[in-house]
Formats: C-alpha cells, structure tokens, sequence
C-alpha cells in the first residue's frame, strides 16, 4: 500500500514548504503552531511568526497542495472517460473556459464591479459551460463516442481561446498583466476563507472517483465490453465528465491556469502502479498535492525575492517529461 | 437458459441494419450466426446484450425481455465476447482482467470479494488459463487473449454467452483449440462465426442472415443447401456430414462460377434502402 507512506511524505513536504520563505521558521517550530491551531489552542510562538505561518503560508501551502490533487484527480478521470491517454482539463477546453470567465470579469466594466469573487465565480462558470458543451456536442444519438468528445473539447478551447485573446487586445496594460499572472496561475493570495470550498469539492470528487474505479477499470475494455458488464457507459461517462468538471472549475477559479497537471501525474502513478482506477485514483490525488507543493516552492525560491507563475513552472518540468514518456511507451503509438 | 429473438428490428445511425428477426436458442446449444459481411451479425448481437437498443421486438434470456430489465441485471443473464481492441488496458493483469466480469454481481462501488475470488479462479481454469493469471492483459497471445475474455464472460455466472467472431485473427490450431472448448462449457451460446468451416465443424444449428434478414435457420446439414450457398455466400458448396461424422463443405472445382443453375441476377434496384423491402421481394420471387 503506498498511499499512507506517499500521505506522510506529503505533510512532511507541506511543513517544511510552511517553514520555507523569506523569513525561515524551523519545521518544528512550524509543527507546533499547525498543531496549536488545528486543536484550537492559543499561540505558541511570537506573533508575527505566528502570522507568517498560519496566515500567509499555510493557506498557500494548502491551496496548492488541493489544486494539485484536484487536477491530476480530473486528468485521470478524464483520460478514463474518452480512452485517451492525452485528454486533461486543457485538452477537453475545461480550462480554456474558464479563462474566458475570468478574462470577461477582469476586462469588461461588469467583471470590475464585482471584484475579485467575479473572477472566482465567472471562472468556474467558463469551466462549467466548456464541460457543458463538451457533453452536448459529444453526443451523438444518446452515445458519446470518444474521439468525438476529444475533438469537440479541442475545438471548444479553441472558440474560448479566440474570445480570450480578443478581450485581452482592447485590455488596457494594467488589465492585461492581471490577465496574464492569472491565466498562468498562482496560490500566492491563498488565504482561509476560500480553501473549504474548493477543498470539500476536490476531496469529495476523489473519494466519488476512487469508489466508482471498478467501473473506470471496466472502460479500459471498451465500450461494448463495459456495455455488456452491465455498466451504462453513457451515463458513466457523463457523470466523470460533470465531476471533472466540477473539479477543475473549483480549483481554476481559484488558483488560476495550471497546465499539465492533470496529464503529467495519472501518468507518472500509472508508470508505478498500472491502470486499476482503484489504486490509480487515490494515489493520483496525493501525488498531485505534492507536486504542486514542490512546485510552488519552487516558484517563490528559485528567483527570490520574485514569484514565477505556477503555470510556466508547471509547463516547464512537465512538456520534457511527457515527452520522455511518450517516446518510452510504446503502447501510444496505437492509443 | 433459452434465447428467444421475438420479431425484432434493430435500426444504426437511423438506418435499419436488422429487419424482423426471429430466433431461438434452447438451453444449453450452441447456435452459429453466420451470413456475408454486413448481414447484421453484429448489430442483432448488440440487440442480444443490451447495447443498441431495438426499434421492434422482444429479446428474451430466460423468461424476461432483457430491455425491461436493468443493465446489471440483464449483464447477470448474459456475458458477451467481443472484438474490442483493449490497448488502454496496458498494465492490468489477467487476474484483474477476469475480476471486471463480476462487476454485474456486486454493487456500483462494491470490491470484489471471497465469492469473487472464487469465481475468477474457477473460470480460468475452466478456460485452461490459470497460468496466465499474473500476466499482463497486452502481453498475451491471441489464442490466451481470446481465453481470458472467455474467462471473463463466464465470471460473470452467465446463463447465456453471446460471441462476436471470436476465432479471428487466431492460428489454426487455436481456432479449434477456442471452438471445442466453448462447446464443451455447455453454456447456452448465440455465436457469430466469420469462419463458415468452423462453424458447420461445431454447431448443431446455425442461422443465416442475409441483409438483415434470417435467411435460413436450423440444423446445419437443412441449412447451408447448395441453393444457400450459391444465394447468400455466392460459392458452389456442398455441406455433408463425411463418414467420419464431421461435417465439412465440399467446394467446387470453381466455386466462384460453377454456381447451381439458374443463378438468379437480381436486377439492380435504385433508389431503395438496402434491404428495404425490395430485396425480400426479390428472393421470394427468385424461389
């Protein structure tokens, strides 16, 4: 079983990722205030330490350690859905949606008004509305037929891309760099309040995702073959495809355009554990949660005392890595 | 349990593929589907295990009309083999493989269990394929591969087994290998056969489809005529049991152009459905 020791690499990674920054604080000394503050004890250390840790940091910290798991959770679910080992939330135009939400709340006069919830909510709504079309012009006489959701996903992103890049060329300069930091992804204004709802829903989602990997493992046959395991293919696929949904939208909405994730890491578990959705899933949830913990760590040391987006990050290590894996497995080349 | 095809029609992409058949299967025999590419096999085979949905008719696995009952019940009943390409399967092992036939039996979330365990482990060995356990599902030969989705469809405890040209793409030896060992499983089985020799060596009945359309049904000797042979699979061929007691087809010398006089041309027919009517027509005016 890896997943309880891969859990307990992840908090040991959150912690020292907490005690990590411009001013350091000791891991223990982390340790002790996460754990004064999780049993609702009173402050264990002076007070602006207290506040770099538990307010600046941790929530940071745990955004990305959700938005990670979330992603590379969707990706998985996505790749079973359409039997495509390169099917993720960009690829099926999920994210590209929601950047358009977000771009139309940070550029038009009504996105202004309603201030940075705006983003949040007309980012989840894009994501929504790609998935939404996606289901819609997959389907073809009641069936969705794989290669035909993919492709309706490609050219929806590409729709969404066109207005987005629109709206950025009548942004003024000050717009447009609040579009770009955005669209490239940052946990760095993570802060409590947000984190219960994206964390229910990605929690929630993997655990669904997780009980429901019997009936992945039946897509991995075929869908005549799960049709006739007695499983509704249709309905299957439709509902992965809203709890994806779901999913990415929460975290996009939050943490803004980080690519990658979602096909980097079902496909680096994969590697380790093969394809059965039951043992795939879960572990999948955790790996991503430290990726992206790792990643974030990364993006606020290597270029002190500057931030570099997630999203290039992100796209950095991972484009050579899929690659090396696409040259490697061989079974792509029929996928 | 008995397969009764009441009357049905199946329609693909709107367009009728399947025109009112009606068959039987009695319990426990083993009936070929046999008839030229594009008959329908497949499609009245879909109708069979619940995929395509009929647009008339009934199909009935043990006393009850599959498309009434729910998708796990009606996959309790029966358990199909067909020619999927499994490539995204890559990773997962025979065992495994096997264990996905009992999905019908345990709840939507459910982990396979003792009974489970013990299912799989029986149907690899009823299918000679418990050494394979532990391999990888793409690893596998094709005569393996075709016995552990056979293994699979019997984990599923079905009382019907529905086979979709499951000898392709197999060596010789590996099709007869296949075929006696479904023959010998005693489980009710409606199996498309591609392979016309094969399916005259090991089925007692067979039906043939013609464009839809049963054209002749029963035991194989009443079935496949030189009159059959020359109309639906265009071949001079005599079927006769040898004093072996096997039955094989004897080909003509020529068995493209010595067909069995009058061969009836049908004239060409614009503007009509394939099948739609006009075809029928023509055959019962050609007997």
């Amino acid at each position: 079983m890896l997943l309880l020791p891969l859990l307990a690499l992840l908090l040991l990674v959150m912690i020292t990722a907490i005690s990590v920054g411009a001013a350091e604080v000791p891991p223990g000394e982390v340790w002790r205030i996460v754990l004064a503050r999780l049993t609702g004890g009173g402050p264990v250390s002076d007070i602006a330490t207290e506040q770099i840790v538990w307010e600046f940091r941790a929530p940071r910290v745990v955004l990305a350690a959700v938005a990670g798991a979330g992603l590379a959770v969707a990706g998985a679910a996505l790749q079973a859905v359409v039997a495509n080992p390169l099917a993720d939330p960009t690829v099926l135009g999920f994210s590209h949606g929601a950047a358009l939400g977000a771009v139309i709340a940070l550029t038009t006069a009504s996105g202004a008004a309603l201030g940075g919830v705006g983003v949040s909510t007309a980012a989840f709504l894009g994501a929504l509305l790609a998935g939404a079309m996606v289901f819609a012009l997959g389907r073809k006489a009641g069936r969705m037929a794989p290669t035909r959701l993919v492709l309706s996903g490609v050219a929806i992103g590409y729709l969404f891309l066109a207005a987005t890049s629109y709206l950025q060329l009548r942004a003024t300069p000050t717009e447009l760099r609040t579009v770009l930091f955005w669209m490239l992804g940052s946990v760095a204004g993570a802060s409590w309040d947000q984190l219960p709802l994206v964390t229910t829903v990605v929690v929630a989602g993997a655990v669904a995702l997780s009980l429901l990997g019997g009936l992945l493992n039946t897509l991995l046959t075929g869908d005549e073959s799960a049709t006739s395991l007695g499983v509704d293919v249709h309905r299957l696929r439709g509902a992965l495809l809203v709890c994806a949904a779901l999913i990415t939208g929460t975290v996009i909405a939050v943490a803004g355009g980080i690519g990658f994730v979602g096909l980097m890491i079902p496909h680096l578990v994969r590697l380790a554990t093969g394809p059965d959705h039951r043992r795939l899933i879960p572990l999948t949830a955790v790996t991503g949660a430290l990726y992206l913990v790792l990643v974030d760590l990364l993006s606020r040391t290597l270029d002190r005392p500057n931030e570099l987006p997630l999203g290039i990050l992100t796209a950095l290590l991972g484009a050579p890595f899929f690659l090396w894996l696409l040259r490697r497995n061989k079974g792509m080349d029929t996928a | 349990m008995r397969l009764t095809v009441d009357d049905v029609t199946v329609h693909l992409d709107h367009r009728p593929v399947v025109h009112d058949v009606t068959l039987e299967v009695a319990p426990g025999a083993l009936v070929g589907l046999v008839g030229p590419n594009g008959s329908g096999k497949s499609s009245l085979l879909r109708a069979v295990y619940r995929s395509l949905r009929p647009r008339r008719g009934v199909v009935n696995v043990g006393g009850d009309d599959v498309w009434r009952l729910g998708p796990r019940e009606a996959a309790r009943r029966t358990a199909a083999v067909l020619q999927e390409r499994d490539t995204t399967a890559a990773g997962l092992s025979v065992a495994e493989v096997v264990t996905l036939g009992r999905t019908p039996h345990h709840g939507m979330m459910g982990r396979p269990g003792a009974s489970d365990r013990e299912a799989v482990a029986d149907s690899l060995k009823r299918t000679g394929a418990e050494h394979l356990a532990e391999r990888d599902i793409t690893g596998l030969s094709g005569g393996e591969r075709q016995r552990v989705l056979l293994a699979r469809a019997l984990a599923q405890h079905p009382h019907l087994l529905v086979l979709d040209e499951v000898t392709n793409h197999l060596d010789i030896r590996a099709r007869f290998e296949l075929l006696a060992l479904i023959r010998g499983l005693g489980v009710t089985t409606l199996a498309v056969l591609h392979d016309l020799d094969l399916a005259v060596r090991f089925c007692e009945q067979l039906v043939v489809l013609d464009e839809g359309r049963v054209h002749a049904a029963g035991p194989v000797l009443d079935v496949l005529t030189p009159r059959v042979m020359a109309d639906v699979f265009h071949v001079a061929a005599r079927v006769e049991r040898h004093t072996d007691g096997v039955v094989r087809i004897n080909y003509a010398a020529d068995p493209l152009t010595a067909l069995p006089a009058p061969h009836p041309v049908p004239p060409p027919a614009p503007n009509t459905w394939p099948g739609s009517g006009s075809g029928s027509a023509e055959r019962s005016a050609a007997r």
